[in-house]
């Protein structure tokens, strides 16, 4: 985070912080990210292996791995995609509740990667919107953690944190002091 | 593995001379009086395999091709069976195990098994109108409509044909290049973007 987003000075303020509402709305977000773990193929073992001991993704805030859309605000498609699957990927992204990231995670759901064929849906990124891409087939648990904090640092550069979208209507949430 | 006992019992079985197993042609009339000959009385008890072949230099443009596997004396035995038609008689009252094999025949090849408890596609989504793996098939595949109606209303999408570009099931002539492997079609790499 930019050092500007809190202009706190001890001396001057005493106890009193002075931020945007923003900032401290993505701070929050992007430290606490819920991830979803959509694993279609041999990338969700490397997902696995993102959450295990050794790579540990919960240096990020992030090892909340939620099976239930409720309940998460990051699917991480991780895998092929078939056309068969993607009516249900499409379908768990719409039952997520706002504000929610897509991580399209290797070659396969960022485009179809190897699977030139009838059945392969040529990426995710048809069919929901991606944020972020991670290369590799499959990537590396580093390269995970990568695309993870390169969401974190587009969720913190995210505007109109306060506003969300439910059934066709912007939603605006005010702040009264 | 007694062949001649097969033969004699259906005289209409051929056999083909297998170089690594035992194999036959038997009669599509023939097929579940032999599976359930071979399985009773020869030992034959696993359903090792069952899947569809197209053929292009036979008479009949569909076929099935059966593995059994004896458990007690350990050896293999091959079925071929042509369809009459694209109809071949069902095993899976025999070996229950080949229930999905034939799903599979079915939605790859369009081969129906008669008597068959649930003839359904397992691959492909029920709508699909075709069967991929047929000769005449595309590799790209042909746009169809999105499998859910109301994901292609929110998505405006199509299933359209895969772009080749030169991927890794395109055949290259059989000259293997030495190089870093690279896409034959160019026309959307790091240099021009995805139109």
């Amino acid at each position: 985070m930019v050092k500007s987003d809190f202009g706190y000075n001890s001396k001057v303020e005493g106890e009193v912080i002075v931020t945007r509402a923003d900032a401290v709305v993505n701070w929050v977000r992007s430290n606490s990210v819920w991830p979803m773990p959509m694993g279609l193929a041999c990338c969700a073992i490397e997902l696995m292996a993102a959450g295990g001991s050794r790579f540990d993704i919960s240096r990020f805030g992030m090892e909340v791995m939620r099976f239930s859309p409720r309940q998460a605000d990051c699917m991480i498609v991780a895998g092929t995609v078939t056309y068969k699957m993607a009516e249900v990927v499409r379908r768990i992204y719409d039952q997520m509740a706002e504000p929610k990231w897509v991580v399209a995670m290797g070659a396969c759901a960022s485009t179809g990667g190897m699977y030139r064929s009838y059945a392969t849906l040529q990426g995710v990124d048809n069919i929901v919107p991606v944020d972020i891409y991670i290369s590799g087939c499959p990537p590396r648990p580093e390269a995970l953690l990568d695309g993870m904090m390169l969401l974190q640092e587009k969720i913190r550069q995210e505007g109109g944190s306060l506003r969300r979208t439910f059934r066709g209507r912007t939603i605006e949430t005010k702040i009264v002091s | 593995m007694d062949a001649a006992a097969l033969t004699s019992r259906f005289p209409a079985t051929q056999d083909l001379a297998g170089k690594d197993m035992p194999t036959f042609r038997v009669a599509g009339a023939d097929l579940l009086a032999a599976v359930a000959f071979l399985r009773d009385a020869q030992g034959f008890d696993l359903l090792a395999d069952l899947c569809g072949v197209e053929w292009k230099d036979r008479p009949t443009r569909f076929g099935v091709v059966i593995h059994l596997l004896s458990t007690t004396h350990r050896e293999y035995v091959r079925l071929h069976v042509d369809a009459v038609g694209d109809r071949v008689p069902s095993v899976s009252s025999l070996h229950p195990g080949a229930n999905w094999h034939e799903r599979e025949a079915f939605d790859m090849f369009g081969i129906v098994f008669e008597g068959h408890p649930d003839q359904r596609r397992i691959l492909m989504w029920d709508a699909y109108p075709y069967h991929p793996l047929r000769k005449d098939f595309p590799l790209a595949g042909i746009e169809v409509e999105f499998p859910a109606a109301d994901v292609a209303e929110v998505t405006g999408k199509k299933v359209v044909p895969a772009p080749m570009m030169g991927g890794p099931f395109v055949s290259h002539g059989g000259k293997l290049s030495e190089g870093e492997p690279t896409a034959l079609d160019q026309s959307w790499n790091e240099q021009h973007p995805k139109a």
